[in-house]
C-alpha cells in the first residue's frame, strides 16, 4: 500500500491534546509522524489540506446497517459508503437484523461481509438477550471473540430489571459495554412523538420523556449494583442527562451518547405528519434540547452518535401513525453538529473532534480515535466553514428518509482515509 | 410531486381567520331552509363531483356531505373502506391517487389517523375537506356547532362553552377550542384528568380545564358533551362504571349554567353514558339543530372548496 501524505492541515487530535497546523503521514496503514514540513517517501499519495481539520477517523457507535434481513433498506456496503461520506471511518451496527445479532454465526457474518464489501470498518454490536426478546441472555462471550465491540437490544429495551442486572454482570467479565435504549414500553405505549404540547395538538399520541427517564434511572442503580460498564443509548430528555451527569459524578463507569437530531431538532420544528421527523426517542420539547446540548457541553454526554435508521420510501410515506421509526444521519452528522455546538459557540473544535473519536473510542475499548504514532491510519478530514445543500436523492443510502433535505450547511467532510487509504472525498 | 397549499381544502379550523370562519357561517345561514320546508335545490354547483372518502365508519357526516353536494347540483359518489381496496392492502397514497386520476373536483375524507389528510393533500392537486382525522380535527363540525349556538341568539365573543368528556381524543373539541377561541369565547374543558391533558390550554388563548363537572357548567351558555370513544381507548383510563356519576349530564347539573343555556352533542348519543334521557330530550338541547345545521354548513363549505372563497364575498385574509 502506497503511503499518504496529508499536507498543510490542522491537526486536532484530542487524545494526544495536539492542536496546530501539521503534516501527517501514514505508512502501512498506520500513522507514522506528525509534524511539520514532512517529506513524501517515494510513490506517497498527498492530500493537501490546506484550511482544512484533520482528525483522528470518526466513529459512529450507532448505527442500523439491515443486513442480513432488510436489504431493500441498506446494506453494509451501501451504509458505509454514506458512513464515508459523512466522514465517519467506523461504524457500529447494532443487532436488530434478521437473524438477530445474538450469537457469533451472525456476528461473523457481517464481519466478513464487511471485509470484502464495506468500504469503512465495521465493528458489531451483539444482542444482550435472544432474538432481543429480553428474556434470555445471548451468547455474549462468543460474539465478543466473533468481533463484537458492546451489547445492546437496541430499538427495544431490556424491560425486565432481573434480566439487565444479569447481563451487567455478564457482560462484565468480558469488560463490555451495555448500551440500553432506554424506553418504558408500558409508559410509551402507542406512542408516535413527544407527549407534550405539539402532540396534543396534532391529536397523535405520546411518548412521555418520563418513558427514558424511569428506566436511565433504573439503569444507574443496576449499574452501582454490579459494577459494569454501561452506556445510554440516543439520550433525548432532561432528566435523563441530568442522571447520566449524577452518576458520573458518584464515580459510577456510566457514559451516554446523543444523536445530531437531538441537538438540533424539537418536537415544534416537525413538518407536521411528516415521517421524516418520526424517531425513537422522539424530537422532545425545546428544553429537552437544550439539556441534550448542556449535556454535552457539561461532559455528561461522551459521544455522538447518529442511531442512522434507513427505511425505504413506501414504508415512511404513510399514515403517520403506521410509518416505522427512524431516519437517517451519516451523512449530515457533523454538518448538524458543528451547527449546533460549534458555531453557535457551545463548545470549542477539538471537543466536537473528541465526541466523534476518542469519546465512542473509550466507551467501545477499541484501538481508534487517535493520531499518535503507530494507531490504524484512519483519518478524517473535514471543513469548518465550505457551504453545502444535502440532497437526499444523491445519498449513498439506500433510503431516503431524512428531516435534511436540500437543508444547507456551513463545514462538512471534505476525505475520509480508512487505514491509509482515501475512500470518498469530496 | 407538486406541493398544495393547505388552504386549497378545507383541512382544519386552526389555520382558519375569524373573516374566513364568519364567511362560512353566513352563507351556510343563506343555505338554511325556511321553516317547514326542505333545503332548497341549486345549481351551484352543475357539473362537479365529489367523492366522499370514508375509512372511518360514519352515517350522518356522510349522509351530510352527500345530502349538501346534492342541493348544490354536484354528483356525489360514496366510497367506504370495507368497499375499496383499501381492504385489499393498497396503500393510502395509491388509492388517493387513484381516484384524483378520475378527476373529482374535491375530496371528502374521513380517516382514523390523524393527519392522514393533511399528508395527502402535500402530494394531490384535487381540494381535500377534512370529514375528520383521527384524534385531531374535524372543521366542519365545530362550523355546523358555531351555526347551530348563533341560530339561538348567542353571542359567540362573551360566551362561556364547557366542553365535557373524552376531550384527548376529541377531535370536534379541538376544532371547537380553536374557533370559539378566534371569537374569544371562554372555553372550559372538562372530563377525567386521564383524559384531559393539560397542554391542552396552550394550543389556544381563552381555553381552561377542570376536572370538577359543577364548576365547568357554572354560568355556562353552552354544554357540549362528548362520547367516550372506547374505540379510540386503548387502555382503562377511567373506572367506566363511574362515568355517568361524575360526567353524565343530568337535569339537575342545568340549573348551574345559565337560564337559556344549550345543550350540545356531535352524535352519535349514548343515553344514559354521557348523558341523561331527560337532557337529550329537553327544550335545552340543540342536538338535532346541530344534524340539520350540518347540512347548511357543509354546502357553504363545498361552495367555497369547489367555487373558491372569491365567490364568496367579505372573505379576507
Amino acid at each position: 500500500m502506497p503511503a499518504l501524505l496529508i499536507k498543510n492541515g490542522r491537526v486536532i487530535d484530542p487524545a494526544s491534546g495536539h492542536d496546530a497546523p501539521a503534516d501527517l503521514l501514514i505508512q502501512n496503514g498506520l500513522i507514522q509522524a506528525v509534524g511539520r514540513g514532512l517529506s513524501a517517501p517515494a510513490g506517497a499519495g498527498l492530500f493537501d489540506a490546506s484550511g482544512l481539520i484533520v482528525a483522528p477517523g470518526f466513529i459512529d457507535m450507532h448505527v442500523h446497517l439491515r443486513e442480513p434481513g432488510f436489504e431493500h433498506a441498506e446494506t453494509i456496503e451501501t451504509g458505509s459508503r454514506a458512513a464515508a461520506a459523512g466522514g465517519f471511518t467506523s461504524i457500529c451496527p447494532m443487532p436488530n437484523t434478521s437473524p438477530v445479532n445474538d450469537n457469533a454465526t451472525v456476528t461473523s457474518y457481517i464481519t466478513e461481509k464487511a471485509r470484502r464489501h464495506a468500504v469503512v470498518n465495521v465493528w458489531p454490536i451483539g444482542a444482550i438477550t435472544k432474538g432481543s426478546n429480553g428474556e434470555e441472555l445471548a451468547e455474549i462471550g462468543s460474539m465478543k471473540d466473533a468481533g463484537a465491540v458492546a451489547i445492546s437490544d437496541d430499538g427495544r429495551p431490556v424491560m425486565n430489571a432481573r434480566v439487565m442486572r444479569r447481563a451487567l454482570e455478564f457482560a462484565r467479565s468480558f469488560g463490555m459495554p451495555v448500551i440500553n435504549h432506554c424506553e418504558d414500553l408500558h409508559l410509551s405505549a402507542g406512542g408516535d412523538m413527544h407527549e407534550g404540547r405539539e402532540s396534543v395538538r396534532l391529536g397523535l399520541r405520546g411518548i412521555p420523556g418520563c418513558s427514558e427517564d424511569v428506566m436511565v434511572a433504573r439503569d444507574i442503580l443496576l449499574c452501582e449494583l454490579t459494577g459494569a460498564r454501561y452506556h445510554v443509548a440516543h439520550i433525548s430528555s432532561w432528566h435523563s442527562v441530568e442522571m447520566v451527569a449524577f452518576a458520573k459524578s458518584r464515580g459510577l463507569p456510566v457514559t451516554a451518547e446523543a444523536t445530531p437530531h437531538h441537538l438540533a431538532l424539537a418536537d415544534a420544528d416537525m413538518r407536521p405528519y411528516d415521517s421524516n421527523y418520526k424517531m425513537k426517542p422522539p424530537l422532545r420539547s425545546p428544553g429537552d434540547v437544550a439539556a441534550v446540548v448542556n449535556g454535552v457541553v457539561s461532559g455528561a454526554i461522551d459521544a455522538i452518535a447518529t442511531d442512522h435508521a434507513p427505511h425505504p420510501g413506501s414504508e415512511k410515506m404513510q399514515e403517520f401513525e403506521k410509518c416505522p421509526f427512524g431516519i437517517l444521519g451519516l451523512e449530515t452528522a457533523l454538518g448538524i453538529a458543528l451547527e449546533k455546538l460549534v458555531h453557535a459557540g457551545k463548545i470549542p473544535l477539538p471537543k466536537l473532534v473528541a465526541l466523534f473519536t476518542i469519546g465512542p473510542a473509550r466507551i467501545l475499548g477499541i484501538d481508534r480515535g487517535t493520531l499518535s504514532g503507530g494507531a490504524p491510519g484512519d483519518v478524517t478530514i473535514f471543513s469548518t466553514d465550505r457551504e453545502w445543500t444535502y440532497d437526499v436523492n444523491k445519498s449513498f443510502s439506500k433510503s431516503r428518509n431524512s428531516p435534511y433535505d436540500a437543508h444547507s450547511f456551513r463545514g462538512g467532510p471534505a476525505a475520509t482515509v480508512v487505514n491509509g487509504e482515501i475512500v470518498w472525498r469530496c | 410531486m407538486p406541493y398544495r397549499s393547505p388552504a386549497a381544502g378545507l383541512l382544519g379550523i386552526e389555520n382558519l381567520t375569524r373573516a374566513e370562519i364568519q364567511t362560512i357561517l353566513d352563507r351556510a345561514q343563506h343555505f338554511q331552509p325556511k321553516t317547514g320546508e326542505s333545503f332548497p335545490k341549486l345549481d351551484l354547483l352543475k357539473g362537479k363531483m365529489v367523492v366522499n372518502l370514508f375509512f372511518e365508519a360514519s352515517t350522518r357526516t356522510r349522509t351530510s356531505f352527500e345530502i349538501a353536494a346534492r342541493r348544490l347540483g354536484a354528483d356525489a359518489v360514496s366510497i367506504t373502506a370495507q368497499a375499496s381496496s383499501v381492504s385489499k392492502g393498497e396503500s393510502l397514497v395509491d388509492t388517493l391517487n387513484t381516484l384524483s386520476a378520475m378527476r373529482p373536483d374535491a375530496i371528502v375524507m374521513r380517516h382514523a389517523a390523524s393527519g392522514a389528510p393533511l399528508f395527502l393533500q402535500r402530494y394531490l392537486e384535487t381540494p381535500i375537506i377534512n370529514a375528520g382525522d383521527g384524534t385531531h380535527e374535524h372543521p366542519t363540525q365545530a362550523l355546523l356547532d358555531a351555526r347551530t349556538i348563533l341560530d339561538r341568539g348567542a353571542h359567540l365573543e362573551q360566551l362561556k362553552v364547557a366542553i365535557i368528556g373524552d376531550i384527548a381524543h376529541s377531535r370536534v373539541a379541538r376544532s371547537n377550542v380553536y374557533l370559539l377561541s378566534r371569537y374569544g369565547a371562554s372555553i372550559v374543558l372538562c372530563g377525567p384528568a386521564s383524559l384531559l391533558p393539560r397542554e391542552l390550554t396552550h394550543i389556544a388563548p381563552g381555553v381552561t380545564l377542570t376536572t370538577d363537572m359543577n364548576e365547568a357548567i357554572r354560568d355556562a351558555g353552552v354544554i357540549m358533551m362528548l362520547r367516550v370513544q372506547l374505540e379510540r381507548q386503548h387502555e382503562a383510563s377511567f373506572p367506566a362504571n363511574e362515568y355517568f356519576q361524575f360526567y353524565g349530564l343530568r337535569l339537575e347539573h342545568l340549573r348551574l349554567a345559565k337560564p337559556e343555556v344549550i345543550v350540545m352533542h356531535p352524535g352519535p348519543i349514548n343515553r344514559g353514558r354521557e348523558i341523561s334521557s331527560e337532557v337529550a330530550d329537553s327544550q335545552r338541547s340543540a342536538i338535532l339543530n346541530q344534524v340539520e345545521n350540518g347540512i347548511s354548513v357543509r354546502m357553504a363549505v363545498l361552495e367555497r372548496v369547489l367555487l373558491g372563497a372569491t365567490n364568496n364575498a367579505g372573505t379576507t385574509h
